[in-house]
């Protein structure tokens, strides 16, 4: 899968146009010079040599060097994912915590008010351009009202001792409270704006298969015994409804990636999404390379772990 | 012969009302308050963009310095712009550009998806497993971030755009048109149409098709909505259409890399663009919903 993958980025981007020894260089840079920069990066190779090469270097760890900052992409990468970690992680437990009691409570009162008016809602959450939320966002909270700092994800004037690269970890790690604040709150617009869309996504996925749920014999079995309403929820139909929210949450948190770019472009978050955008419009081969393939490792790896998720929640289903 | 003959005695028996699946889906469809809501919004900006040059009231291009970040008012209903342009104009010109884009992309992602899940449903075995990898490959990326990378091959521009959005949602087309025909494939009148000495060619386009198509047809709508996203995302990244046209994805990135100025003096320029969007794309929503249930028996009440 992920061999299928690098072979689609590695071509897609060296079909890119223009000489990126040129870019580098500069429209002044003279003949040799390019011809040196082109020999240096291995760029004149036959394009099956150059594809070699890249992925043994990968399967390494080595995914080259950028070409804007000089630094090997991996540790640009890793230095920038911390970030992207603490964003697109509170993101995603915002939708979660919201998601799936409101789309299990929206199941149970089918019909309801309450249902009509979510389910409204959370068509609104996925129509919604998230750069536009962000915006409006901005605009309310952080400019009318000044209630949420932003950019970035700190103050200029707060500082915090890196250990994990996690502002929120670090802050309490080092007892540094004011610290874990400032940074709760300059997460709070970017994650939300990140988070609209799964938590959407994931309360109409929760609904219908609780929904689905509901109607089956073993639930008509739990009620007819006399359960407490909730026990029922929860226990019996709950668990079984988690099957295909749990898809969805792990299909979303692979989205999130992109979505990530466009957030972190807005709220100027030092992230990997920032570095997408960056290393696209500056032509960064190694960086665009090694951001896809970083993104599509991601993605595949959640999709593993939410295959072992379905075999701790449904104990019929085994490996 | 037999079933005529029953349809025939139930067409004719006293107080029977009878409805065609064609009655049955359209009252279905219209019973649903916010698919016609969607319907009737859609059918707006639609309006919108096919007489744009009748109904907006400047010219979209057309800049007055001295109105920068104008607030709205009797002459400027929506207020104006970074550059002073009207920005009710270039609303209703970017109707015109983001419902085409979204259409092309989705147009692209129908017609190759469709053809792509009609074979690898159709004959299965060795064609089946080749395209539905090649498809699992495109769908291991976050889609934006394949729409960016397609985009920075070819160049940015609307059309591309268009063409790498179309290229993303391929897959799920695919996928969908694959499971109705695989359904649809072992059907007793599929079997018929064989017996009677159809070819292959004959049985997807009269058979094969027309059955799978209430599927297709909703995800194409729901496509539709998302693909307008799209490229209003990636005009907001500078890889679509780009300055100044009027497109609203293009509006936002322009007022917003105008400066910080725009959060504070110029906040309708950002409101009513976005509304325009959201608006539009909550519209196909409902209406992908509204086919959905209506197009479905199972989840008809």
């Amino acid at each position: 899968m992920l061999l299928g993958v690098s072979i689609v980025v590695f071509f897609m981007v060296r079909a890119i146009p223009g000489d990126p020894a040129q870019i580098l260089l500069g429209q002044q840079a003279t003949q040799e010079q390019v011809q040196a920069t082109q020999d240096r990066l291995g760029l004149d190779e036959p394009i099956f040599l150059q594809y070699g090469l890249f992925l043994k270097d990968a399967i390494r760890g080595d995914l080259g060097d950028s070409i804007t900052t000089g630094r090997p992409v991996i540790v640009e990468l890793l230095e920038r994912f911390p970030a992207t970690l603490e964003l697109t992680g509170f993101a995603m437990l915002i939708a979660i915590l919201v998601g799936v009691p409101v789309g299990v409570i929206s199941a149970v009162k089918q019909y309801s008010l309450l249902d009509k008016v979510t389910s409204v809602i959370a068509l609104t959450g996925i129509s919604m351009p998230i750069f536009w939320l962000a915006m409006i966002m901005i605009v309310i909270f952080g400019v009318n009202l000044e209630l949420l700092p932003f950019p970035g994800r700190l103050d200029s004037e707060t500082a915090i001792t890196a250990i994990t690269g996690l502002v929120l970890v670090d802050s309490l790690l080092t007892l540094n409270f004011a610290g874990f604040w400032d940074g709760l709150l300059h997460l709070i617009m970017p994650a939300i704006s990140l988070g609209t869309i799964p938590m959407a996504v994931i309360m109409r996925m929760t609904r219908s298969s609780m929904l689905e749920v509901m109607g089956e014999d073993y639930v008509r079995t739990a009620r007819a015994k006399g359960l407490v309403p909730w026990r029922v929820v929860f226990k019996h139909a709950l668990r079984n409804a988690m099957l295909p929210t749990v898809t969805v949450i792990g299909l979303q948190t692979g989205l999130l990636l992109g979505g990530a770019i466009i957030t972190e472009t807005i709220f100027s978050w030092p992230g990997v999404g920032q570095i997408a955008y960056e290393s696209v419009s500056g032509r960064d081969y190694a960086m665009i390379q090694g951001v896809v393939l970083y993104g599509a490792a991601l993605f595949v790896l959640i999709n593993l772990l939410v295959d072992v998720l379905y075999a701790v929640l449904d104990p019929r289903v085994r490996y | 012969m037999a079933e005529a003959q029953i349809q025939q005695e139930a067409v004719t028996a006293p107080g029977v009302e009878t409805r065609s699946r064609r009655q049955d889906f359209l009252r279905a469809f219209f019973s649903n308050r916010l698919a016609v809501f969607g319907l009737v919004v859609v059918s707006v900006f639609v309006l919108m963009a096919v007489f744009a040059p009748l109904i907006a009231p400047y010219d979209p291009l057309a800049q007055e310095l001295t109105g920068k970040f104008k607030g709205p008012s009797a002459a400027h209903p929506f207020g104006q712009d970074e550059l002073g342009r009207d920005i009710l104009s270039r609303v209703i010109y970017g109707a015109r550009i983001s419902l085409t884009a979204g259409l092309v992309a989705v147009a692209i992602a129908t017609t190759v998806g469709t053809l792509v899940g009609v074979v690898a449903g159709y004959f299965g075995r060795w064609p089946d497993s080749i395209l539905m990898r090649l498809m699992d490959v495109l769908l291991a990326f976050p889609s934006i971030l394949l729409a960016i990378v397609i985009v920075s091959v070819l160049g940015p521009s609307l059309t591309n755009a268009m063409l790498a959005i179309g290229v993303v949602f391929i897959p799920q087309i695919a996928r969908v048109v694959r499971s109705a025909v695989i359904s649809v494939r072992e059907r007793d009148y599929i079997e018929a149409e064989r017996a009677l000495g159809a070819g292959n060619a004959q049985i997807i386009f009269s058979g094969v098709l027309p059955n799978s198509m209430a599927p297709l047809i909703v995800q194409a709508t729901l496509t539709l909505a998302t693909a307008i996203l799209d490229v209003a995302a990636l005009s907001f990244l500078g890889l679509g259409a780009r300055a100044p046209t009027p497109e609203w994805g293009a509006m936002l990135t322009d007022a917003f890399r105008s400066g910080y100025g725009v959060f504070l003096q110029g906040q309708h320029a950002i409101i009513f663009p976005g509304i325009a969007i959201a608006l539009c794309v909550l519209s196909v929503n409902f209406i992908g919903d509204g086919l959905r249930d209506a197009l479905d028996p199972r989840s008809r009440r």
